[in-house]
Order: C-alpha cells, then structure tokens, then sequence
C-alpha cells in the first residue's frame, strides 16, 4: 500500500523551544492513523507543517510521493483544534467560502454543501447567521466545510472536544465513510482512550519527538504483559492459586499474571478440571495510555507539562 | 489570484451589504450639509434684542443724525444725563452714549463715555465704534472745509494679479490660491480621514478574525499574505465605494435642500466671509470667477495623481495596522499603544498639510510631500499649485518603494502575529517576527 504521508526527519524550532524534533512517520493511504501526545507535545505543530500554515526548518514531507507544496493544500481538510466562523455571515455563503477557497466552483460548492446539510439534517440553516447557531451546532458546520472538497488527506485536530456523545457519533460514522471513499485520516488528540478503537495506526508525540509507532494491535501484542481476567461463578479455590501472581481481584473476578503466554490456557484448564464455572476469559492488553507513560519512562523523558508554545 | 479575488470579494460584500454601511454611507452627506447649515445659522447669529442707545452730543458734531445699525437703534433725546441714566436703569434705554467735544480738529483718538449696568456686548461696542467714526469723519470733512468727493478719491484699492515671467505660462488670477487652498485642504482632509476610517477598519477585523480563531481554518486554504492583501484591498474597495457615493451624493443633496428650504448655498459654505461688506452684486461675480477658477484647473492631472497618491498612502498605512490587529488579537489597550507610532506620522503630515495650502512652495511643504510617510496626505494639499514634475515623480517613486517595503514588513509581522496568543506584544516583538523564518 502506497503512503499518502511520509515525514522524515522533520524540525521546527521556535526560538528556543524544540517544537517538533526529527520526527519521521509515515502513513499508508487510506487509513485511520491517530496522532497521540499530551497538551504541548507538538502536534498541532506537527499539523500546521503539513497543512502549509508554517515550514519546517529542515526535513521532507512527501504526500502521495511529492513534496509538499503550494497545491497540496487544496488536496487536504484541517478541522483545527481551536474553530471558528464568520459570525455574520449566512451558513450557506460561508460554506460556499471556504470551498471555493478550496478550489471548487461555485456550482460545484453548492452542489456538495446541500449533499452534507441534507446528510446532517440541517437544510434549513442555509440562511441562518452563524451567530445563531450553537456551538454544538458550529461544530457539525465546522466539519462540512472540512471535508466538502473531498481532500484525500484529512487533519481532525481533537474533533470531538465540545461534541455531545450523539454528534460525536455522528462524526466517527462519517469519518468512517470517508474512509470507505478512499480518503486518509489524521486524528490528533490528547485523549488517547478516544481513537483507541478507531485508529489502525499511531504515533505518539512527547516533547516534539516520534516515541512509538506502528500499528495499534501489533503495539500491544508487543507490549502486552500476559494479563488474563477470568470471570467466575462462585471462588477459585486456594489451592489452584497457589504461586500464582494475582493482580486484581474482586467479586467472581480474578486478574492474573502469566510468565508464559500458554500458562494462562494450563490455568484455565486447572480451573475446569476443578469444576470451577468460567464464564468469562480475555487478554488484557495494555492501554494506549499505559503503553505512552510505559515509553517515556523506558526512554529516560518526562512528559512535556502543558506549556504556553508559541504555535 | 483568484483566490485573492474571493478573499476581496467576501470582504467587500461583506461590508457594503451591512445595513450600518448603507446608512452611514447615506446619512453622512446629510449630516455634513446639517452641519455646515447649522454652522452657518450660528455664524450669522446676530443678537436679537433691540439696542436701544440714547446719544449726548455736547458738541452737536452728529447733527441728530446717525444710521442705526442692525439691532442697534440710536436717538438724540433732550434731557440731561442724569435724566437719561435713571431712565436707562428703569430700562428705557440700553445705555447712553456721551460724546464729548474733540479737543483739536486734527485729533486722532477720541474716546466716548457709555453709561450702562449692562455688559457692553462685542456686537454693539462694534456697531457704535463704526457709526460714531464714520459721522465724525463727515464732521471733519465738513469743518476743515474739504471736498468729499475729493477725499473719498484718496482711497485706492489694489489687487494683486500674478503674471508668469516665462512665456506661455499661464495667467492665474489671485483667485486661484484660494481656490488650490480649499481643494488642498479638502483633499489633505480625504486623505486624513481615509486612512483613519479604513486603516481602522481593517486594524478590527484582524483583530476579529484572530479571536475568534477563523483565522487557522482560513490560512489552512490561502497564504496569509494573499489573506492581508485581500482584506486590505476589500477594505478599499469599500472605502473607495463610500467616497464615490458621497460625491455624488453631497451635490445632489446640497441642491435639494437649497430648493426645499431656500438657504442660499454659498453663503452657507463661506460663514467666515462677511457678507453685510459685500454687495450682492460682488458676491456675483466673485462666485463667477470662482467657478472660472475650478473650470480652469487641471482635473484630468489632479484627479488621477490624488487617487495615486490616495492608495499609496491608503496601503502604506492599512498595511500596518493590518499588522498592529494581527498582533494584539483581542487586547484594546495594546491596539492603542501599538496604533500611537502609525498615527503621529499621520497628525504630523496633517499638520503639516494645513501649512501647506497657505504657502505651497516652501521647503517644509516641499519636502514634506515629497518624504513618503507624509506624501500621501501633503501632496495632494499642493496639486492645485502647479507642482514641479521633478517632486511629484520623486515623491511618487519614493511612495511606491516605501509602500512596497512596508506591505512586504506587515506581512511577515502579520503571518506570525495571527497565529501568536496570549502574549504581551510590545513593538520590540514585533521588531524580532520581522526576521522569524517560514
């Protein structure tokens, strides 16, 4: 599969901070790929490099295998972290605004902001002011006039933040369908929970560097530490638990320890063998959270404090 | 570029469409001519109360007559003073006037006794000044046995026509200083007042676009170059669009009110003048000869270089407070502090530009329009007074280079500034965003 992304060796320094410190990632065309780290890691550094909105002091980014320039941008949607609208102007004209900007016709904008308001339900808010609007409501624009000019790369910078859980869905089902139709999605969070079950592949940004990579279910089958929760009927009895490392446990659940992967079917088979009913068996595998704090310690680094970067 | 073209065209819809404009656009040529009838009526305000002044002529040099003059009326009643003052203060009288005899015929200063509880009013003092002068004046001529026509014939008034020494030159009339002076200062004013209003103007809506954050998102499709340049020329397109309308407009309306409530015009635009000196028939042909000037004048050489030097002067300037709002973001007290260097090059030159349109050709007015911070608003002030080529060509070039460097220095303040928050900025700052790269 063809990259759409490749950054290698990417550098932008701000007066003195390092905002983004020879990261190289790359990112196969038409996937979900989550871009992880805490407030102030650089990400939104990262993006606004991508996007064109600042250069890179050193280092190649390549999309679809060409350098980065000035006709990409049409070719991309970027959902910034902070969003804003013209608050006097009518929706629909705003709309049509941004997507000329983004290189369609006239024809061709309006055409594709019906298609989207129709999709959200939201025909009627073509005359509306954005002023009147919600923000909830802005929200769901905001995203319209992201992806209206089918860009193949899009750059969601912490889209659900301010989303209730019903729009949020919304959006991830939408995300999904863009997938579908080929398009190449960035998500940028600091809320790793959130893109856990969305993103095939990530990267983890701490203090302007790349400190993972890879595809999620490989990362964790990587880092798993053979944690095994089984979920019993009544208690497993002293004698099978016996120099068995206990983690967890509490009501009819027990989550244990293995040095060997296989030693966790040779429990369970103890655990039947002693009529003990099992009704519930799974791998834990460590949290994208877990796996970010586990690096950075590994790595000697503390994880970058919010600070106020000029961005 | 066609990018740009949709960045001007939301800006300048965007302005023209809003109801505030429309009316501030068709209001504002009302108000002025309001105005200018208002100051007019407060000008020519003369006191409405009868004056009424009794006169005592210890030597009878007025022969009981004397013109009353306006509101002021005089009498020669036969009583005594002290008659006359108790009258006055049961309010008979405003005041009485005692004059006594002059103490030599050739006597230069003569000095009069009013006798009142009133304040005597400017207005009145004047009016009995000039009767009593003029009357004693007939008295001398009389007494010394002189003739009046004789005397009358001492006085000469002089005009001063210009003449050109070199050949062909044109022969303008005195006429035509005061008239370059009113079109200078006129001009000079536009000048003022575009920059401020529009300068302003775009100064806010950086300002707003960075709060509330659509600027990321915008910047995101276009260059934020192509994004200061299309406000900035949306912005003048506005402005120009304004002007357009009020000149059409200000005529139109100033005709209309004069068939409505009958003000004579010309009156109204010159409250200074003092009409009572100046009989009607003058008025004529000064009018006559001011409409020859305006007819004279080169427009089709004017006009084009004001409208050069109005958009030099328009850019230099929207071009940096385009980059002051992109550094404050939402800050008022910084935009002041920051607007404070932009606007005293502007008041000087405006200063500046009033001197000028008194004595065109002097090296202040000379360098000054020709220096490019203070070109755009001095040079148009000199344009009626027929300007060496030489200066205008220097001082155009030197405006189009000074304009170019500083549309190229708030771009690259601009494209830091909008994406820069929660910073204190001070001018130092700015200086270091100059030399940011990418």
């Amino acid at each position: 599969m063809a990259n759409i992304l490749e950054l290698t060796d990417v550098v932008k320094t701000y007066q003195t901070t390092k905002a983004v410190d020879h990261v190289s990632f790359s990112m196969p065309k038409g996937s979900i790929f989550g871009m992880l780290g805490p407030n102030g890691a650089g990400k939104t550094s990262l993006i606004r490099i991508i996007t064109r909105i600042t250069q890179a002091d050193t280092g190649s980014i390549l999309i679809n295998g060409a350098r980065l320039n000035d006709d990409h941008p049409e070719d991309i949607g970027y959902m910034p972290e902070e969003r804003g609208l013209y608050k006097k102007m009518k929706v629909g004209d705003h709309l049509i605004y941004l997507a000329r900007l983004k290189g369609l016709s006239e024809k061709q904008a309006k055409e594709a902001i019906h298609h989207w308001m129709e999709k959200f339900e939201i025909s009627d808010w073509w005359n509306k002011k954005v002023e009147e609007l919600s923000k909830g409501m802005q929200q769901k624009v905001q995203f319209i006039a992201t992806v209206v000019h089918k860009p193949s790369l899009i750059i969601l910078d912490e889209p659900f933040s301010g989303l209730d859980p019903i729009n949020a869905n919304l959006i991830k089902d939408e995300i999904d369908n863009l997938r579908s139709q080929g398009s190449s999605i960035i998500f940028s969070t600091h809320r790793m929970e959130q893109v856990e079950e969305i993103c095939e592949r990530i990267v983890l940004i701490n203090r302007g560097q790349n400190v993972l990579e890879g595809v999620v279910g490989e990362i964790k089958q990587q880092r798993k530490k053979n944690l095994f929760r089984y979920q019993v009927s009544g208690e497993i009895p002293g004698g099978i638990l016996e120099r068995k490392e206990i983690i967890d446990q509490s009501e009819g659940s027990y989550t244990l320890r293995f040095t060997e992967e296989r030693d966790s079917n040779l429990f369970l088979k103890a655990l039947v063998d002693a009529g003990v009913y099992v009704y519930g068996f799974e791998e834990i595998l460590p949290s994208l959270n877990e796996i970010f704090i586990q690096t950075v310690q590994e790595q000697g680094m503390t994880i970058e404090e919010p600070i106020n970067i000029p961005s | 570029m066609n990018k740009l073209w949709l960045i001007i065209r939301r800006e300048y819809l965007s302005r023209v469409q809003k109801k505030s404009f429309i009316l501030t656009t068709l209001l504002t040529p009302l108000a002025f001519l309001f105005f200018f009838i208002f100051v007019g009526f407060i000008m020519s305000y003369e006191s409405d109360e009868a004056n009424k002044i009794a006169i005592i002529d210890q030597n009878n040099m007025l022969k009981k007559a004397i013109k009353d003059d306006g509101n002021t009326f005089f009498s020669f009643p036969n009583a005594s003073l002290d008659t006359l003052k108790a009258q006055t203060s049961r309010g008979e009288y405003n005041g009485v006037l005692v004059i006594p005899p002059l103490s030599d015929i050739q006597v230069k200063e003569h000095k009069l006794y009013y006798y009142s509880d009133d304040q005597l009013s400017l207005d009145v003092k004047s009016a009995i000044e000039s009767a009593v002068s003029s009357r004693i004046r007939e008295y001398k001529i009389e007494t010394m046995n002189l003739d009046p026509q004789l005397v009358e014939s001492l006085r000469t008034s002089v005009e001063i026509d210009p003449e050109p020494i070199i050949e062909g030159g044109e022969d303008i009339s005195s006429m035509r200083s005061a008239i370059g002076a009113g079109l200078g200062f006129i001009m000079g004013i536009m000048m003022y007042m575009g920059v401020f209003i529009y300068g302003m103007m775009i100064m806010r809506s950086v300002m707003e676009e960075k709060t509330n954050r659509i600027v990321e998102v915008m910047i995101s499709s276009v260059k934020p170059f192509q994004l200061m340049m299309g406000k900035i020329i949306g912005v003048g397109a506005v402005g120009m669009t304004q002007f357009l309308v009020w000149i059409i407009l200000i005529p139109l309306v100033s005709v209309l009110v004069n068939l409505v409530f009958g003000f004579d015009a010309q009156q109204m635009q010159t409250p200074g003048m003092a009409t009572a000196q100046m009989d009607p028939d003058d008025m004529q042909s000064m009018v006559m000869m001011a409409m020859q000037e305006l007819g004279s004048i080169n427009w089709w050489l004017i006009i084009p270089l004001f409208l050069l030097f109005f958009i030099g002067g328009y850019f230099l300037y929207a071009s940096l407070f385009a980059a002051v709002g992109s550094a404050v973001g939402d800050d008022i007290g910084d935009s002041q502090s920051l607007t404070l260097p932009i606007s005293i090059p502007v008041l000087i030159a405006f200063y500046i530009m009033m001197v000028s349109v008194r004595t065109p050709h002097s090296t202040l007015a000379v360098w000054a329009s020709i220096f490019p911070l203070f070109s755009p608003i001095v040079m148009p002030a000199r344009l009626a007074f027929d300007v060496p080529w030489w200066q205008i060509t220097l001082s155009l070039v030197l405006l189009l280079a000074t304009v170019v460097f500083f549309v190229w220095l708030s771009g690259r303040i601009y494209r830091i500034g909008i994406l820069m928050y929660g910073k204190k900025v001070t001018l130092k700052e700015l200086g270091k965003w100059m030399f940011y790269k990418g």
